[in-house]
């Protein structure tokens, strides 16, 4: 027990997807449980709800700025967590709650919802509707050797975290759009169509090589813009691509 | 510098020692044989190919399903396919010399076409496409551990549809429809045209017409490949072969096994890894000076750096 993290999971203005993407490592969740993680609340899958001390928190969901308890909770999280992660494009980037303008059973005059790093600071970003379990797995296990790690271990972590790191502290606000002012337009798009695999709704189809967006379908998640090899790209982590899979995979044996 | 080839466990010169493949090949046949030999043996359920018009109008359901009208595409325009026989294999090969957005089927080849064990061909900027989906896996939910072979083509430079229709076009002065085979080799653009006519361009030519995003890229030699290759430091005829982790061991090994290969010793053939150096060399050094041009771009304002 002394070994492992200790984890919290808020959830606040989301569809319970990024719940089911973490389940959905099935018999890895329980490794993690196991092995590394003592998940100290987190409605759905534990009993205990309410916000504790904790490691590293998980925030699903975007924060409704109507809802006194929501944002109570938020802050809560923050003031009691030493690392902050952001599960999935709504708590990242308000997501699909971006289009929300209220009226909506049962609570018509929730409408305003925020990205929680409009609210707080944010350590670490995991986008993508939903987030896919494989990245929240591989987040989770490189959050622990950064706590508990060898020395070696936490600069693996450091390195592989670095880019999440620094998503969380470059906005929040995504869009298909990213891909035009960042990568096309500053001349680093060459066409490898990762975009158009990563879009959750087909917003995106590659036409002569580029990619050419649906933006009335894009729901603002993010996963096209970090899935991307050219919004940001680390030579140290990737390149030891074999390595690191074989250790998240021994990790979770 | 050192580390222009990546890691590599061995490097040979190889030509597939099947006929029928070399017959439709850019050079040695490699992604060909080893796709069919991978098919063949199940490592591999079905590979992810940039295929072409004739292609598209022979199996349409292995196309990309995008708003693309396929009666519509042009010659040499590239449609990312997928293939699960020798004969849509050999259908689709040849180099097209303009991008194929092949990582757009990756996910896809996952769901409606219910591939397990996925193969895909890819230029060196979409091997990094592949790894960083495999370890930073954001909109790729259970692609990952599907990718059961990921082979690497060497790449220069690569151009929009539109700058080779220039170059064939308007430089070669002839019309696409009538090209069989394209190439760069010997510091030229070749067309073949189909009656047999041969024009060559000088390689200054076509250098405007490259993508301008091929110009941050610092891999030559597909380093994230599974295996990697290309015409270059082989003989004609034949290609030059990186095999670089694990998983290409393995498939190199068995395929050789096989007898889908022959070999040469790459120190016994000409112009050898000196020539893949070099030009490794020429292309990393050049785009080193474009990524710190970037930094300077404008008056204190830099032009934004992909890599961190």
């Amino acid at each position: 027990m002394a070994d492992k993290i200790t984890v919290g999971y808020t959830h606040l203005s989301g569809c319970t997807g990024c719940t089911v993407a973490l389940a959905d490592n099935y018999a890895g969740l329980l490794t993690l449980l196991d092995k590394y993680v003592d998940l100290k609340y987190m409605p759905t899958l534990a009993d205990a709800r309410h916000i504790q001390k904790v490691d590293v928190s998980f925030v699903e969901g975007s924060v409704c700025i109507n809802d006194k308890l929501a944002v109570e909770e938020i802050k809560e999280t923050r003031e009691k967590s030493a690392v902050v992660v952001a599960l999935g494009g709504c708590a990242c980037y308000g997501n699909i709650t971006r289009f929300s303008r209220g009226g909506q059973q049962n609570q018509p005059g929730h409408e305003a919802y925020l990205p929680i790093g409009d609210l707080i600071k944010v350590d670490v970003f995991i986008p993508g509707c939903a987030p896919t379990p494989q990245l929240i797995r591989n987040v989770a296990v490189m959050a622990y050797l950064l706590l508990k790690g060898t020395k070696e271990q936490k600069d693996l972590a450091t390195a592989f975290l670095k880019p999440l790191m620094a998503a969380a502290a470059e906005g929040n606000s995504a869009c298909f759009c990213d891909l035009m002012t960042k990568v096309i337009n500053q001349g680093l798009c060459m066409g490898c169509g990762s975009c158009a695999a990563a879009c959750p709704v087909n917003a995106i189809t590659m036409e002569y090589g580029k990619p050419q967006g649906e933006r009335d379908l894009c729901i603002k998640c993010g996963a096209c813009y970090h899935q991307c090899p050219r919004s940001w790209f680390s030579f140290d982590v990737v390149s030891n691509y074999e390595a690191i899979n074989e250790a998240i995979m021994a990790a979770l044996q | 510098m050192g580390a222009e080839l990546g890691i590599y466990k061995s490097c040979v010169s190889a030509r597939s020692t099947d006929k029928e493949i070399l017959k439709f090949a850019q050079d040695g046949g490699i992604v060909s044989s080893l796709f069919a030999y991978a098919l063949d043996a199940g490592i591999i359920d079905g590979a992810i190919v940039a295929a072409n018009k004739e292609f598209a109008a022979k199996y349409p359901a292995k196309c990309i399903q995008d708003s693309s009208n396929f009666d519509m595409i042009e010659p040499f325009r590239p449609i990312p396919a997928i293939v699960n026989t020798k004969a849509e294999l050999l259908a689709a090969a040849g180099t097209k010399y303009n991008i194929s957005p092949n990582i757009a089927l990756l996910k896809e080849a996952t769901r409606s076409f219910g591939l397990d064990k996925i193969g895909i061909v890819g230029t060196p900027c979409q091997m990094q496409a592949v790894r960083k989906a495999q370890l930073y896996p954001v909109g790729m939910r259970d692609v990952g551990a599907s990718i059961a072979l990921a082979v690497g083509i060497f790449c220069m430079e690569n151009f929009p549809y539109q700058g080779i229709l220039q170059l064939v076009e308007d430089h070669a002065a002839m019309k696409m429809e009538s090209v069989k085979k394209m190439e760069i080799g010997k510091g030229k653009f070749w067309v073949y045209g189909k009656r047999g006519q041969v024009v060559q361009l000088p390689l200054k030519v076509t250098h405007k017409y490259e993508q301008p995003g091929c110009h941050v890229c610092l891999d030559y030699v597909a380093n994230l490949g599974d295996i990697s290759t290309g015409s270059v430091g082989s003989p004609d005829g034949w290609s030059t072969v990186f095999v670089r982790s694990k998983i290409g061991d393995s498939v190199w090994a068995k395929a050789m096994a096989a007898g889908c290969f022959e070999t040469q010793p790459i120190e016994k053939v000409k112009p050898g890894l000196e020539l893949v150096t070099k030009l490794a060399n020429e292309k990393i050094s050049k785009n080193k000076k474009t990524l710190e041009g970037r930094a300077t771009f404008g008056v204190g304002k830099a032009l934004r750096n992909p890599y961190i």
